[in-house]
């Protein structure tokens, strides 16, 4: 029962961490851009959410009403004016550039809010529980988590390849010149993608905030979860990346049943066991 | 028939051209009535190519240096080009690998622009696509494949189609096959600019014909004014 219970726990773990993914996964597969700030992204949509909550006191989950389309905008933005300079045939600039922006978002953050670590409260939602059967129960919170974790990467995968945003992406990505003759401006496709990444990230960025406490520092953590959810998943498929969220969050909880002090190591150990057995990911496509 | 004294759709004056450094055209003039079939043949690295990419935005171009119904378009973004009813069918295809067949040709037709094609008459068109609509695009054989590139330019509705070397790496039947299509599309209004080193078909499509030599047009006319032996010396500079 014990480790039914650990097992469920870390699977709705997993979701979070897929969400972390699903944005980087999304980003690399249009414009090949590695966003190393996308951790800090997270965090800055916490801190954002923090700020709103505050102010207009309402709860987190409403405050994802603005949130959301606020990341978006920024991450429009960010990608119009800064990140579209950037991209190439060379990978390099791009890295460089979000791993400038990371270490800005991260000293930004912590000018303004300092290293107190802060936490989201949602209210009651946080402690109440429903039970699955006879000696496991799950949080409700950890279960929405969960279930919105699910709907935002099947919302994403029907976003792909079944309308026209989805069309322009996987066309853009495939050869931007040729999509361009198409009449698609691929800075303002990459800007879409962006803003679509960002919203994704907003979501995430909400959830980790209520679920534990943080800090400005925490962004590089969680683009590394993230990263390691995408690997194991495989590159360029969405169910793939939720996959690798599961198997990662799960790997964690039970390192953390273990010994508390395995918890991190453990999610490491299981993705190079994966990256070793099977490097390609476990549900790789050829070209997203 | 089109009337070549009528205002030109597309007119190219005295266009210089670059790849990086090196010069590809050097004050290329061409005309195109609107209607007409227009092909530009020559050797390879002639310049064909350049021209037309220069026409389709994807080669820098001084702006008046290149006129679409009285506005210069020159050095325009390709996407800008494109929403002007400019399409190029490009060399090698160009096909979306992750696109089916279908949403290739859906892609095409993206930008909305009111005319004749659709989805529908593109398949009455090439009706072998229809029947592959769902497979991706680089399941099917060249010619099919340069059959969507077509379709893909046409659901653009576009008032004038740049097509570079349909019939390269074709079967000569394949490539009888697919230019037996191009009288539907100039039908329905369409002008086309031809590029291409398979002369005899050019020349049988066209009603006229620019030969360019080391970037330079060295030949124009009508292709029935024309004898071979003129064009044979304009191609090879002979």
């Amino acid at each position: 029962m014990d480790w039914i219970n650990v097992i469920i726990q870390g699977v709705l773990v997993g979701g979070l961490y897929a969400m972390f993914a699903a944005g980087l996964s999304l980003i690399f597969g249009v414009m090949r851009l590695v966003n190393i700030a996308h951790g800090d992204l997270i965090v800055l949509a916490a801190y954002l959410a923090l700020v709103i909550t505050q102010t207009l006191g309402i709860g987190p989950l409403t405050a994802l009403l603005i949130v959301v389309p606020a990341m978006a905008l920024i991450g429009y933005l960010l990608q119009r004016i800064l990140l579209n300079r950037t991209l190439g045939d060379d990978l390099l600039p791009p890295l460089l550039v979000t791993f400038g922006l990371s270490v800005i978002i991260q000293n930004g953050l912590l000018t303004v809010f300092t290293a107190d670590s802060v936490k989201l409260q949602a209210g009651a939602i946080e402690v109440d529980t429903v039970r699955l059967a006879e000696g496991i129960y799950v949080g409700v919170l950890p279960l929405l988590q969960f279930a919105v974790a699910v709907a935002v990467i099947g919302g994403l995968q029907f976003v792909f390849y079944r309308t026209a945003l989805g069309r322009a992406f996987r066309a853009t990505a495939d050869d931007p010149a040729v999509a361009q003759l198409m009449g698609l401006d691929n800075r303002h496709v990459f800007a879409l993608a962006m803003a679509l990444s960002l919203a994704v990230v907003a979501i995430a960025g909400v959830f980790l905030a209520v679920r534990a406490n943080f800090d400005p520092s925490q962004g590089p953590a969680r683009l590394i979860f993230g990263f390691e959810a995408v690997i194991v998943g495989g590159l360029g498929s969405l169910w793939g990346t939720l996959a690798g969220g599961l198997i990662l969050g799960v790997a964690q909880a039970i390192g953390a049943h273990l010994n508390p002090g395995w918890q991190i190591l453990a999610g490491h150990i299981a993705f190079l066991i994966v990256l070793a057995v099977r490097p390609q990911g476990l549900f790789p496509k050829v070209r997203m | 028939m089109p009337d070549p004294s009528a205002a030109p759709l597309l007119a190219v004056r005295g266009l210089d051209a670059f790849y990086g450094d090196i010069q590809a055209l050097f004050g290329v003039s061409m005309q195109v009535a609107p209607g007409e079939a227009v092909a530009v043949i020559g050797a390879n690295g002639a310049g064909k190519s350049a021209l037309l990419k220069s026409i389709a935005g994807l080669l820098r171009a001084p702006r008046d240096a290149i006129v679409c119904e009285g506005e210069p378009i020159g050095g325009m973004a390709a996407f800008a080009v494109a929403a002007r009813g400019i399409a190029l069918v490009p060399e090698g295809r160009g096909l979306f690998p992750s696109l089916s067949v279908e949403e290739n040709l859906m892609i095409g037709g993206q930008l909305k622009r009111a005319g004749p094609w659709s989805l529908q008459r593109v398949f009455e068109l090439f009706p072998v696509l229809a029947e592959r609509r769902n497979l991706p695009s680089t399941a099917l054989s060249g010619g099919q494949q340069q059959m969507v590139a077509l379709g893909r330019a046409l659901m653009a509705n576009p008032k004038l189609l740049l097509c570079d070397e349909i019939s390269l790496g074709l079967a000569p039947i394949v490539v009888r096959d697919i230019y037996a299509r191009l009288p539907a599309i100039l039908a329905q209004g369409t002008s086309i600019i031809l590029v291409e080193q398979d002369i005899v078909q050019a020349l049988k499509a066209a009603q006229r014909v620019y030969c360019l030599q080391e970037g330079r047009v060295a030949l124009e006319g009508a292709t029935k004014a024309l004898t071979r032996e003129q064009i044979a010396a304009a191609y090879f500079g002979v």
